[in-house]
């Protein structure tokens, strides 16, 4: 009977959707482990007050789901552009702009009832995000520019732009540093600390608020668009195949230009977040990152809305565990935490096929014995 | 003569500035030629400019810390190699992992070891590279046309400058005129013909990303150890994507690449001169406008006003042997 030969189709798939990516980031982690020994700190002190930081306290649990919030946003923004292979790195100014969008709609339309007002906000985040992401779709599909650059560019453009309206435009005229007025508290996103009263918790404060529910919202939104409709579908013939998507009469420009637009627009709710759940103003470069880290995401998360989730908790985790880090180690600053993104994209993106073929290979000795006992 | 000395002053900050820009572009064209598609020149020029400052600071040697940053370089490349030609993992991925980790690294660790907010220490006289005087430069200043040419655009440029000008040609002798590079050439169009040919795809593409990482590692010494005293946070301000766009533009050809680097260079020098000014007709543009000039410039020439680009034929994809 030892002829039977099962086949690598037969691997199940919890091995190249669960183990492949969990030793991807066990790696990524060691690397990063040692960096932070590289830095002069202890890497295993660090994890501990990783963990405390972000689980240890209702106060640090709420920032890790606030940070989440963003991750998932900025990380359904990249994995959607990557379902038509394009690659969306400007999420970050996609979500500066959008954040514009969000302010001048909030601030025009507040004397409207106030679930309004919020959609219509959402509403302008993402027609924001979705026209700074237009551009760079327009000379991909028209002129062949590549999206990597172009994006890049419109990142620096976008940050450019806001600071110029910053300073001369928009800016609080009573205030020095460059950021605009509050807007009017009755249309503030109600935050965690109004909920945490109902559920019988105390805290001071906490920038948690109802756009989380909005980002679950987001990601069954990815989830129905790309899978469950024939514009997804469409979508993802263009990624995979252009040639074969043309001939099947399915035109490449249209949806490389839906593509980056919704990609854009996801990336601009972050503004939604920060703006109108938690600073209530712009602020000079308030996406701080989290566009880049997007991209960490999304490759962690393999594109796909359930690997989002998780990827963007963790990331929330090590953000507001790493925020403690920085605190309590002084040789460690924000920028480690930007390190280790670069390395789980390193890692789970690039190096994805590192240690496949002898994860899977194993799986299918381990069956074929079995088949054969 | 005013008028003379001003054009001769923004000569001679275009070709200063456009110096990474020209090492980065060269050094994108041997990886591009070969099929491998490099962003990560941004992320090795940053790197290069951190290990430059930093092996200079300790070993009070420019030429020593400009061949660790070479050291560094040419291991961040052979990164890339493993993940994106060995590995056949997806090319832009790899670079991206590469750029912000290297943000990220550059930073955190010039704040562990230096304590400054991602600053290094600044160098002295002794740890960086000085302007170079050519011979009789101040004999001759006084002489019309000559002596600006000679003096004031020539004369008193970083080492890095001239080093830069004269790899164009050499760049263009390799690529075009050795068999070495008519075999770089072949595994960028057609992999699996070169590889009839008895050629190792594999280790072409190699020897392509080694001879990038050390033509990029010149880019980030000239910003950290030449033009700077010390390295800061984010100080390649993405010129590798500049070179990059400026070699797309250029065609993927030497030449044409180092026309568009030193048409960013002078954008550049311009906007420098241009904050502050008042413009007839216009009035003083605002400096945010100012200062978007080199991306805004980037964005209109890859839209490509002289016609589309294309690139070499197996850009972007792995190659797989047949078995």
């Amino acid at each position: 009977m030892s002829n039977i030969v099962v086949d690598k189709s037969k691997v199940p798939w919890w091995v190249s959707n669960v183990i492949v990516p969990l030793v991807n980031l066990t790696l990524a982690l060691l690397v990063s482990g040692l960096f932070v020994f590289i830095a002069g700190e202890n890497p295993i002190e660090a994890v501990k007050l990783i963990i405390y930081g972000s689980f240890g306290y209702i106060q640090g649990f709420a920032y890790t789901l606030y940070y989440t919030t963003n991750f998932i946003f900025t990380g359904l923004a990249f994995a959607v552009a990557f379902h038509c292979r394009l690659f969306n790195i400007g999420g970050e100014g996609q979500a500066y702009i959008g954040g514009l969008g969000v302010f001048l709609v909030a601030i025009n339309l507040s004397f409207l009832p106030v679930p309004i007002v919020w959609l219509l906000a959402i509403f302008g985040a993402f027609l924001f995000g979705a026209a700074w992401a237009y551009i760079p779709a327009y000379l991909q599909s028209k002129r062949g520019s590549h999206v990597v650059i172009t994006t890049i560019m419109f990142n620096f453009i976008a940050s450019s732009l806001m600071i110029f309206l910053l300073v001369d435009v928009i800016r609080d005229t009573n205030q020095m540093a460059p950021h605009t007025v509050k807007l009017p508290e009755e249309i503030w996103l109600p935050s965690f600390e109004a909920f945490s009263g109902i559920l019988g918790i105390k805290i001071r404060y906490s920038p948690l608020n109802l756009t989380f529910l909005l980002a679950i919202a987001s990601l069954f939104f990815v989830w129905f668009l790309v899978w469950k409709t024939k514009w997804g579908y469409e979508m993802r013939a263009v990624g995979y195949n252009t040639q074969a998507a043309i001939y099947a009469g399915i035109s490449p420009h249209k949806n490389i230009i839906i593509a980056m637009c919704i990609s854009g627009g996801l990336a601009g709710l972050l503004g939604v977040n920060e703006i109108l759940g938690v600073s209530h103003k712009i602020q000079a470069g308030f996406p701080a990152g989290y566009g880049f880290t997007g991209i960490a995401v999304a490759l962690m998360g393999r594109n796909h809305p359930i690997g989002i989730l998780p990827a963007a908790f963790l990331f929330g985790i090590l953000y507001q565990g790493g925020s403690e880090v920085t605190f309590e180690m002084p040789n460690i600053t924000r920028y480690m935490f930007v390190a280790v993104q670069g390395l789980i994209i390193l890692f789970s993106g690039a190096l994805e096929n590192l240690f496949r073929p002898q994860i899977e290979s194993f799986f299918v000795r381990r069956l074929n014995r079995e088949v054969n006992a | 003569m005013e008028f003379l000395s001003d054009i001769a002053s923004l000569i001679n900050s275009t070709l200063r500035i456009s110096t990474p820009l020209v090492f980065a572009a060269m050094a994108g064209i041997f990886a591009e030629r070969s099929g491998v598609i490099d962003f990560s020149l941004e992320g090795k020029m940053l790197m290069a400019a951190f290990v430059a400052a930093v092996g200079s600071y300790y070993l009070g040697n420019p030429w020593l810390g400009l061949l660790l940053a070479i050291i560094v370089c040419v291991c961040l490349s052979m990164l890339h190699g493993f993940a994106s030609v060995t590995h056949k993992g997806d090319q832009v991925v790899s670079c991206v992992a590469i750029n912000i980790l290297i943000i990220g690294l550059t930073t955190a660790l010039a704040a562990a070891w230096f304590g400054q907010a991602g600053l290094t220490p600044t160098l002295n006289e002794d740890q960086r590279f000085l302007e170079i005087h050519l011979p009789f430069a101040d004999a001759l200043r006084d002489i019309p046309v000559i002596g600006t040419l000679y003096s004031d655009i020539l004369s008193g440029h970083y080492v890095f400058v001239y080093l830069a000008y004269l790899s164009v040609p050499l760049v263009f002798w390799i690529v075009f005129k050795t068999s070495f590079g008519l075999r770089l050439r072949a595994v960028g169009e057609n992999p699996s013909a070169v590889d009839t040919a008895g050629i190792n795809v594999f280790t072409m593409r190699y020897k392509a990303l080694a001879i990038n990482g050390v033509l990029i590692a010149f880019a980030g010494a000239h910003l950290s150890t030449a033009v700077n005293a010390n390295f800061f946070r984010e100080m390649s301000a993405g010129r590798g994507y500049l070179a990059l766009a400026a070699m797309i533009f250029g065609k993927w050809h030497p030449k044409t690449a180092l026309i568009a680097c030193l048409l960013f260079g002078f954008t550049d020098a311009l906007q420098i001169r241009l904050q502050g000014v008042e413009l007839p007709a216009i009035g003083e543009i605002p400096v945010q406008l100012i200062q978007a000039l080199p991306y805004i410039l980037t964005v209109v020439l890859l839209a490509g006003f002289v016609g589309k680009a294309i690139a070499p034929n197996a850009i972007g994809q792995p190659y797989i042997k047949e078995r």
